[in-house]
């Protein structure tokens, strides 16, 4: 009998809460990396953050914040190369901004521009997918492509645990393991979908082990501790371009703040609860650690939030220059070439732009 | 009588449905705890428990699948979609299988669900959460589609759904969820599925709309009244089953039709509504008939969406082109 209690549940962690870690396993990390790792996701707290407060005057419009998810995020994508393929859900911003997206980009979309829906060119970044878990399904088939085409990139799906209970999710997982694909499942578990909390989404004691079913290793990793999602990452994306096939990542983690601008989480969550993961803040465990080694000062930390802040305020200046986009355009994106029915509604469109001169 | 909002006649329609047949539960994704992420299902948790309010998984198919073997099991589900964009992913159990039972078992069993979902725009939503798709389920034989435009219709066509033997989607305008209080009785009360509302009286035209459109075209009617233009508006309330009489009466009436939707136009429900037409009342007609809809486009983002949906120069313009002929 297979009796999923007798499970074991082990978590990869290197960083603990209060910055210390095993000294060998620390060593392997570069004064460097920890410092790029830090500056990176301190800059997508300032972000993330400056972003809540423009949804809150109306600047932007719906919002979604990862604050408490940026080692996640960042540890992450700091372990795919430029080429990797990333499909995102909307959550990631931290991720695209890692992997290349320029944040004046970002304003665009947060905006409800045209612009904003178009990723840069040569930037491996599919749209951000709203539909929950249909991105893993696209994942999977880029993945496939890179290994008929002898490509090395691997792709990453990027999704939360609420995902992992649509039918999206399983199929994807399926595919993967069956076409033996470069494909990598990363689960952000912040613990609630919206307002529906783990245990009532899944009956599973983990993510991790639902790769299992379908002939896949997985991995339990403590997502708030940026070193130790690097290294499974890393891992995962090597044994991936060896052709050794898909990874389920469950990075355990917590979103300290709303669902979206949209969502009230005080009508589902305890402050203690909230408070009590304050105390596991990404952020926080690294600093003590620079901080030890006497990598980071108050000094440093300072001028990097207002470093971030002018670059903040300069991409939302420059998207909110630039021109917006009109109704006319949307036509030119439905078809290669538009139907008769839809050219002629373009038209239309455009006679009555021109009669009453706007735009 | 209190005034109530939609959301809130509509709240009121599931806890006294509730109160009345213990057969009837909720679900849907975040319905429970945080009470819908409209509110719609407020309370219900704290009066009716765990029992009768469920917080599902993250699954669309899973919740109308699992819906319909409920029904057949002697429950009276009503499952939200959180917005009717996601309905995609629960294409096969509502189309494919809801709408079929009773016909696929001839008579044996049938599926006596409620889907309730937000749509419709102008409210500045992300991707997918905007999109009106009315016309995909009113081609899906077995299903009923009621669209209300107002507190007091959302009450009692609500009650009307739920007591309903057949599978109801009951697509709720986001924008007008909140946009105005209205009087509703407090006591339980129907309007019978399948029954159009004659908004205004008119002899000029008939204006033919549904949902979200239809507040914005009471009053520009009303406007018209001054410049000596008598539109007559009905508010068709359910798409399948159809008030054809309803229709045919005003257009013998008034000869001139024009059909407002948000749904993009090609395909829309609004080309059945003018063949139907066309079918019976042809030689009423002194104009063709003018449909202003979506265009045939994807739901465009916030910054266009006022100029993509029917607004009023379109509509105005609209019945100038029909008063020309
Ligand atoms: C198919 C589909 N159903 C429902 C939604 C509405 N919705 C948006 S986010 C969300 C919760 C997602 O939770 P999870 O997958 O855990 O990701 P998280 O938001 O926590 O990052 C829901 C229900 C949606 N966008 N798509």
């Amino acid at each position: 009998m297979f009796d999923p209690d007798k499970l074991p549940v082990e978590i990869v962690r290197i960083l603990d809460e209060n910055g210390n870690g095993d000294e060998e396993k620390l060593a392997a990390f570069s004064d460097e990396w920890l410092l790029r790792a830090y500056r990176e996701m301190r800059r997508a707290r300032v972000i993330d953050e400056r972003l809540l407060r423009m949804q809150r005057q109306g600047r932007i419009g719906t919002y979604a914040p990862f604050s408490g998810q940026e080692a996640a995020q960042i540890g992450s994508a700091l372990a795919l190369r430029k080429d990797d393929w990333i499909f995102p859900s909307y959550r990631e911003v931290a991720v695209c901004l890692m992997h290349g997206m320029p944040l004046e980009q970002f304003f665009h979309y947060v905006q409800g521009r045209l612009s904003g829906k178009r990723m840069p060119e040569g930037l491996n970044i599919f749209p951000t997918q709203i539909i929950i878990a249909a991105q893993t399904l696209h994942a999977v088939g880029c993945a496939w492509a890179s290994k008929l085409k002898g490509e090395s990139q691997v792709s990453v799906a990027y999704f939360g645990d609420g995902a992992t209970s649509e039918g999206d999710f399983h199929e994807a997982m399926n595919f993967a393991a069956v076409y033996n694909v470069p494909v990598i499942f990363f689960c952000q578990n912040n613990q609630y979908a919206i307002s529906v909390p783990y245990r009532k989404q899944t009956a599973s004691r983990t993510i991790a082990q639902k790769a299992l079913a379908y002939g896949m290793k997985g991995v339990l990793v403590d997502g708030n501790d940026v070193l130790a999602v690097y290294e499974t990452m890393k891992q995962a994306v090597e044994a991936a371009r060896r052709g050794e096939g898909p990874m389920l990542i469950e990075a355990l983690t917590y979103r300290l703040g709303p669902h979206t601008t949209a969502d009230d989480p005080t009508k589902y969550r305890r402050p203690e609860e909230v408070e009590a993961w304050r105390t596991k803040d990404p952020l926080y465990r690294l600093r003590v650690l620079l901080k030890r080694r006497g990598l980071w000062t108050e000094a440093q930390e300072e001028a990097l939030v207002a470093q971030v802040n002018d670059e903040v305020t300069a991409a939302y200046e420059a998207a909110i220059a630039s021109k917006s986009g009109s109704i006319v355009d949307v036509f030119d994106y439905v078809y290669s070439e538009a139907p008769t029915l839809l050219a002629e509604q373009k038209e239309e469109v455009m006679r009555r732009k021109q009669r009453s001169g706007v735009r | 009588m209190a005034e109530l909002t939609m959301i809130e006649a509509i709240n009121e329609a599931m806890r006294q449905e509730m109160e009345r047949d213990s057969r009837i539960i909720v679900l849907g994704e975040d319905v429970g705890e945080n009470g819908g992420v409209f509110r719609a299902t407020d309370g219900l948790l704290e009066q009716f428990g765990e029992g009768r309010v469920f917080d599902t998984p993250l699954a669309e198919s899973g919740i109308i699948g699992t819906s319909i073997g409920l029904a057949i099991n002697g429950m009276r589900p009503i499952a939200e979609i959180q917005f009717l964009g996601f309905v995609y992913q629960a294409m096969d159990q509502l189309a494919a299988q809801a709408a079929r039972i009773r016909f696929r078992s001839a008579g044996r069993f049938s599926c006596p669900i409620v889907v309730r979902s937000p749509y419709g725009g102008g409210v500045r939503t992300p991707e997918l959460h905007s999109d009106a798709l009315e016309a995909l389920f009113a081609h899906s034989p077995g299903l009923k589609v009621v669209m209300p435009s107002n507190p007091y219709d959302a009450k009692g066509l609500l009650i009307s759904a739920i007591r309903d033997e057949d599978p109801v989607l009951f697509l709720e305008p986001m924008k007008l969820y909140r946009a105005f209080r209205m009087e509703v009785p407090e006591e339980p009360y129907t309007i019978p599925l399948g029954q159009a509302r004659v908004v205004k009286e008119g002899e000029d035209v008939t204006i033919l709309t549904w949902g979200p459109t239809v507040p914005l075209v009471a009053k520009l009617a009303d406007e018209m009244r001054t410049k000596g233009i008598d539109a007559e508006v009905i508010d068709l309330r359910c798409l399948q089953p159809l008030d054809i009489d309803a229709i045919l009466a005003s257009v013998e009436k008034t000869g001139r039709v024009m059909i407002v939707h948000e749904a993009v136009k090609t395909g829309g429900f609004g080309a059945e509504v003018a063949a139907l037409i066309s079918e019976r009342a042809l030689f009423a007609l002194s104009a063709p008939i003018v449909r202003i809809a979506g265009y045939d486009t994807p739901y465009p983002v916030p910054s266009v969406e006022d100029d993509w949906l029917p607004n009023a120069e379109r509509i105005v313009e609209g019945i100038e082109t029909l008063l020309r002929y």
